[in-house]
């Protein structure tokens, strides 16, 4: 029952040379999105989950980044070997990605029907007028009011969460397998960023796009995906489904982010009067220390963790964890 | 696996540890700069030991010598009136130098005065400052320099007035707007609250914030200052004669001997030039270096 | 929009007003009296004469009389008398408007032509060998005094052709008439071109740095597109503003290589004005000056309004 893979990463890594030494951005992650899923990957911010999206779609700024060692398969076909003309006929037609900031995402001085049906013309051969016509009916499936006249628009004369719908008609337009999501709701409004949620899982199911779902925040992951990676310091150190990590959550890491959220911590049964916060900060990543990056700020941690990265392995049935003392947790 | 990228880590500087590798890393990262600073140096040293290093008298006219070629005792040949070009040449540096170090100094002075007022002071001064800033800036730099040096007369400090004044408006401006973006900050506030005066405040917390972008304007001017000198006097309205400048070198040599003594005009401009040009390096790099901001 | 129109109109009116304040003022300056010099160069020493002649002048008034004078006649179209040729200054300014008109317009051209594309393929290709080897190169031009270049280029071309390029109302050729206007044009437009790369390429960097670049990379577009379709058209927004500040600088060079290759436009006449204490001639050349600055900043400005959507159609 379980759907077939559209698009396997192994080994991936992405690295950034600074003035401040080698920033190991990406660190040998490894997922997989299966056909119609929301596969969340969450963390903080700098745990390199958005790397991790740029890579996979080789838009990493290339001094000072590289992509340096991995496969990213999309439906076989393993995007880092292939030409760059040939990424461009992947990027916006086969997989398309969204980004964080809809203010500063979109060209000021072009209209949104332009700039959709932009999207339009570089992978179809249609007329102009043709892809106005599919701009028009992207801005209508996007739930926007009145679409023709909002196609004639700029970007400035729209609000935020109508900009976000505009990259949304823009990222789907050419209905791609895949569609990654950079955060797509946090420079949003709260209300508006339900909307923008709802949205997402309608068309995906409409159209049965799988969505890779960057993200930081928990309760978003709670409420749209159905697969989760949790990344700390630019590895992958759990992954399983919603239900089973919310529940049952095995890095000492993933159980300190629930403890710290109010209604997950009760979630997860808790009776804690006080949010526990995570001890320590995240580690530089141009100087990560050896064995497991979070050692220092985990309570569980021994001689062990500081010798050795530990790595990814099945604790649970289809609940990965990369942890030393996995099981030692309730 | 370090040691294949290496080689990338290196050039992105991240082993620089002492001051000396630092330094080192400065001049390799900046080597443009490193060139412009050279060039300005090796002009300052002339213009200072501007003595030691000719041996000909550049005011001493000698007729029998008149348009020789450069070579033996005229190492850049002899103008129109036996005068030795090159004695004239390193005199020169002097000239520029004092004008062009002189007005940009004076201009960023009265600038930097008139900017700070205005932007801490704000209300209706601020008004009629910006005003008048905007009337300096209206007109053409060498327009204005040109009428203001007719009128006050050629002479060395006439000239250095003349080209100070368009000046002030662009320091002003930066200024008043990093004084006006600072006035708001939070540790300002800080310091109103101990009590201190506003004269204080200004001087103590806001100038040192400023004075980086100030450097690379200043630097920026030289070069500006040194241009315009050099057409004042080529016009006739700047240092008089007999005095060595590189403008009014080229000038009386213009038209009538450019053909017969092609050295006349070569060696005069290319000091200019070169002069000019060691600012501009200069002023990049530390636009880069100080002032990321504007970085192109 | 059009409020913004007024008050700019205003302030424009404001700073020419300024203007001819600070210039009549800078004429004045002059120590000594105006009549004197006037005429111990003219040679002249009768008193009686020069009484006369003071008066005929107007000489014989206090300045702020003398001002309102002028400002009067200015706003009635009366420019007044030049005091070398006695002739009215209109009749020597206006033949000499279309010879500089013509120059400036192709040394702005040359240097647009010139710089903008140089300035994209700078930015684009940032730090490698040809974005350094153009960077110096707009360096060096900016160093290099117009003057200089003029009287290299015009010993250049005789050593080439043995002939100085010297100007006549009447050219022999069409080439010849090209050559007259091109060459001076190229000269001034040399250093104004420099500028306008450089301010391209910091342009282009800038808007190359954006999100919306990036989207338009994620869409799946080429380099070509990216960089024309959707960086230029916002780069040269702030680019087209130097090009309006840059006319100003245009005119500096324009007095000296006009002098360089004796053209007879208006910038030498403005010169040679000055050397002549033709002060009629000085003030309403400044004027002038300033208020084609003026002017053209605020046509760069309402062009920039028309073409950035975000001022047009307002937030």
């Amino acid at each position: 029952m379980i759907a077939d893979p559209i698009l396997e990463v192994t080994g991936l890594r992405t690295v950034f040379f600074t003035s401040a030494g080698l920033v190991r951005a990406v660190e040998d992650v490894s997922f997989t999105l299966r056909r119609g899923e929301v596969l969340a990957v969450v963390g903080e911010s700098g745990c390199g989950k958005s790397i991790t999206a740029l890579s996979l779609m080789r838009l990493v700024p290339s001094p000072p980044g590289r992509i340096v060692a991995g496969s990213v398969r999309l439906e076989g076909r393993d995007l880092l070997a292939i030409s760059e003309p040939e990424m461009r006929a992947v990027r916006g037609n086969l997989m398309s990605m969204i980004f964080q900031e809809p203010m500063t995402s979109l060209n000021p001085v072009l209209t949104i029907g332009e700039q959709i049906a932009e999207a339009v013309r570089l992978h179809r051969d249609v007329t102009k007028a043709q892809a106005w016509e599919r701009a028009v009916e992207m801005l209508r499936r996007v739930r926007i009011p009145e679409p023709a006249q909002r196609a004639k628009e700029y970007p400035h004369q729209l609000s935020g969460g109508m900009r976000q719908r505009a990259m949304i008609a823009i990222a789907l337009a050419c209905d791609p397998k895949v569609l990654i999501a950079d955060e797509p709701t946090t420079a949003l409004d709260v209300t508006i960023q339900a909307q923008i949620l709802d949205l997402v899982l309608q068309l995906q199911q409409e159209s049965g796009t799988s969505v890779l779902l960057i993200t930081h925040d928990l309760g978003v992951v709670a409420e749209t995906a159905q697969r989760v990676v949790v990344m700390y310091a630019g590895r992958k150190i759990e992954e399983a489904s919603v239900e089973d990590l919310f529940e049952r959550p095995m890095h000492p890491y993933t159980h300190g982010l629930m403890r710290s959220i109010p209604h997950l911590a009760a979630l997860s049964g808790a009776v804690a009067e006080r949010l526990q916060e995570i001890p320590g900060m995240v580690p530089a990543l141009s100087n990560l220390p050896s064995g497991c990056a979070f050692a220092a700020r985990c309570g569980h941690a021994d001689a062990a963790c500081t010798a050795g990265v530990p790595p990814l392995v099945e604790r649970r049935p289809d609940h990965f964890v990369a942890c030393w003392h996995a099981g030692a947790l309730s | 696996m370090a040691e294949t990228y290496g080689r990338e880590l290196r050039r992105a500087g991240a082993d620089a540890n002492s001051p000396l590798r630092r330094l080192l890393l400065l001049l390799r990262r900046y080597p443009l700069g490193a060139a412009g600073a050279f060039i300005l140096t090796v002009f300052v040293l002339a213009a200072i030991f501007a003595d030691a290093i000719t041996w000909l008298d550049p005011l001493r006219t000698n007729a029998p010598e008149k348009l020789m070629v450069p070579g033996g005792k005229h190492w850049f040949g002899s103008d129109v009136m036996g005068r030795d070009i090159y004695s004239r040449i390193v005199f020169g540096a002097r000239i520029s130098l004092a004008v062009s170090l002189g007005a940009t100094t004076l201009g960023s002075v009265l600038g930097v005065a008139v900017g700070l007022a205005s932007g801490y002071l704000g209300g209706t001064f601020d008004l009629c400052v910006q005003r008048v800033m905007d009337i300096l800036q209206a007109l053409p730099l060498l327009v204005l320099a040109l009428v203001t040096a007719a009128a006050l007369g050629p002479s060395l400090t006439n000239t250095v007035i003349a080209i100070a004044i368009p000046m002030i408006p662009a320091s002003a401006r930066v200024i008043r707007s990093n004084t006006l973006a600072l006035r708001e900050a939070a540790f300002i506030e800080a310091a109103q609250v101990q009590g201190m005066s506003e004269w204080r405040i200004a001087i103590r917390h806001i100038l040192p914030n400023t004075v980086a972008p100030l450097i690379v304007l200043a630097t920026a001017q030289l070069g500006s200052a040194i241009l315009t000198e050099a057409s004042l006097s080529f016009l006739g309205l700047g240092i008089p004669e007999p005095a060595p400048s590189w403008g009014r070198m080229l000038s009386e040599s213009a038209a009538e001997y450019m053909r017969t003594a092609p050295w006349l005009v070569i060696f005069p401009g290319a000091a200019i030039s070169l002069m000019v040009f060691g600012t501009n390096l200069l002023g990049d790099a530390l636009r880069d270096i100080l002032d990321p901001r504007q970085r192109g | 929009m059009s409020g913004y129109l007024l008050r700019r109109v205003g302030l424009m009116l404001l700073t020419l007003f300024g203007i001819s304040i600070i210039i009549f003022v800078l004429l004045r300056l002059v120590p000594g009296n105006m009549v004197d010099i006037l005429f111990d160069s003219a040679g002249m020493v009768d008193p009686a004469e020069k009484t006369r002649i003071a008066a005929e002048l107007g000489l014989d008034k206090s300045i702020p009389e003398q001002y309102l004078v002028w400002m009067s006649g200015l706003l009635h179209g009366d420019l007044g008398f030049s005091y070398v040729s006695e002739k009215p200054t209109i009749e020597e300014i206006l033949p000499r408007i279309p010879v500089t008109g013509r120059l400036a317009l192709s040394a702005i051209g040359f240097a647009v032509l010139l710089g903008v594309p140089f300035g994209v393929i700078s930015a684009v290709r940032q730090n490698s060998g040809v974005d350094y080897g153009l960077r110096v190169l707009s360096l060096a031009g900016l160093s290099i005094p117009s003057f200089w270049l003029g009287l290299m280029v015009l010993m250049a071309f005789s050593a080439l052709t043995g002939k100085l390029p010297v100007y006549t109302e009447a050219p022999a050729s069409m080439l010849d008439a090209v050559l007259l206007v091109a060459v001076p044009a190229m000269t001034v437009g040399f250093r104004s071109s420099a500028l306008i790369m450089r301010l391209t390429r910091s342009a282009m960097l800038e808007v190359l740095r954006q999100d919306y670049v990036r989207t338009a990379r994620a869409k799946g577009a080429g380099a070509g597109r990216v960089n024309f379709h959707h960086a230029l058209r916002n780069a040269l927004l702030p680019v087209i503003t130097v090009i309006g500040l840059e006319t100003a600088f245009l005119i500096g060079g324009l007095i000296v290589t006009e002098t360089v290759f004796n053209i007879p436009g208006l910038a030498r006449f403005l010169v040679e004005s000055i050397r002549n204490r033709d002060y009629p001639i000085v003030q309403n050349l400044v004027m002038l000056t300033a208020f084609i600055v003026v002017s053209i900043n605020f046509a760069v400005d309402l062009l920039y309004a028309a073409l950035d959507p975000r001022i047009r159609l307002g937030a």
